[in-house]
């Protein structure tokens, strides 16, 4: 499993980074997230390439888990 | 007379086209009016960083676009801010009879739109380098295009009702017009031009957070059928920088304006219907 912080960072960066992790393979990756933008974001990249994404909301922030 | 007044940070890298796309932008609320721009003021905010040669080629940009728009840059007021901005305030002028506002819709009209949509999140994709230099250049072209050749398309057809689709998207802008003339509007989602690529982003995640916030502030006045797909529908929620008109016009009428606008060289699509009044103000199918 691999983490990726994406907290604090503005769009498109979260998308990015969360797709670098993707693309290295080691599934799932757990991406933590701290706004609405990237969250939509991120679940979109992750639905439309074959990815499933759980959430898991922790006070004011995301966890994301992506799994195949 | 008609004045409006837009400026904004640069969304391309290159000086002169940004100048150009933030004239175009600027100067667009008068056509959309259904006035004749005449003069303007420039506003400019200079970053400490910028070089005089970034600051000539912005307002050159500017000043091309002002000059064909037919419209004489007066004067302007610059001051110095860490981020740079530029824009302009538009004095226009139009017959009184033939202002056009974003409420007079009616029954039946047809919805017209004249730019394709996705410049808010082709520009995302450009700043973070991921755009090719064709769509780059698409987009750029798109943004710096003067509404002035579809505004001078519907002349003589009176629209019941115009605007232009800039921060709050397709569907923000479609939402208002339905609204203030009490009428409902149904877009066919997959009939909506969109510029090349912006698909692909929009199924990669590279949406502008304006977007999401167009969709949240707009929960309640929208109603999204389930055949929509959904990375068009956020390309209808995203927000245009100097987007297109968006015209509601009679049946009658809309085939003499797409003949037009196509002898023009412009792009005119029908999206859509205005029908009556229903519990939401846009149905997206």
């Amino acid at each position: 499993m691999s983490q990726v912080d994406t907290r604090g960072l503005s769009c498109p960066e979260p998308v990015i980074l969360t797709k670098q992790a993707l693309e290295q393979g080691t599934l799932p990756v757990s991406v933590l997230v701290s706004d609405m933008t990237p969250l939509e974001n991120i679940r979109r990249y992750a639905e439309n390439n074959g990815y499933k994404v759980e959430e898991k909301a922790i006070a004011d922030e995301w966890e994301l888990t992506i799994t195949k | 007379m008609i004045q409006t007044i837009d400026f904004f940070p640069p969304i391309v890298d290159d000086p002169y086209e940004f100048g150009q796309i933030a004239a175009a932008n600027s100067i667009s609320d008068v056509y959309a009016m259904g006035g004749e721009p005449k003069t303007a003021l420039n506003l400019l905010c200079v970053a400490e960083s910028m070089s005089k040669d970034v600051i000539r080629a912005i307002l050159a940009g500017g000043a091309d676009k002002a000059m064909e728009a037919g419209v004489i840059i007066a004067g302007g007021h610059s001051i110095e801010d860490p981020e740079p901005k530029y824009g302009m305030a538009v004095t226009g002028y139009a017959h009184p009879d033939q202002v056009r506002t974003n409420s007079g819709a009616k029954e039946g009209d047809l919805i017209i739109l004249t730019k394709a949509l996705g410049s808010g999140i082709l520009t995302t994709a450009l700043g973070a380098d991921l755009l090719d230099k064709e769509t780059e250049k698409l987009v750029i072209k798109t943004m710096a295009h003067l509404n002035k050749y579809a505004a001078e398309a519907m002349q003589t057809l009176s629209p019941s009702a115009c605007t232009d689709v800039t921060g709050f998207g397709l569907l923000g802008h479609l939402a208002e017009m339905a609204t203030g003339s009490d009428l409902s509007a149904t877009v066919i989602s997959q009939n909506v031009p969109l510029l090349n690529h912006a698909i692909a982003f929009a199924k990669d995640g590279i949406i502008p957070g304006g977007a999401y916030r167009n969709r949240d502030f707009l929960k309640d006045s929208i109603e999204i059928s389930n055949e929509a797909k959904r990375e068009i529908v956020d390309i209808l929620f995203d927000p245009q920088t100097s987007g297109g008109l968006l015209i509601a016009i009679s049946e009658k009428d809309a085939d003499t304006l797409l003949k037009r606008l196509e002898g023009a060289g412009e792009s005119g699509v029908v999206i859509g219907q205005f029908k009556q009044r229903s519990s939401h103000a846009v149905y997206v199918k």
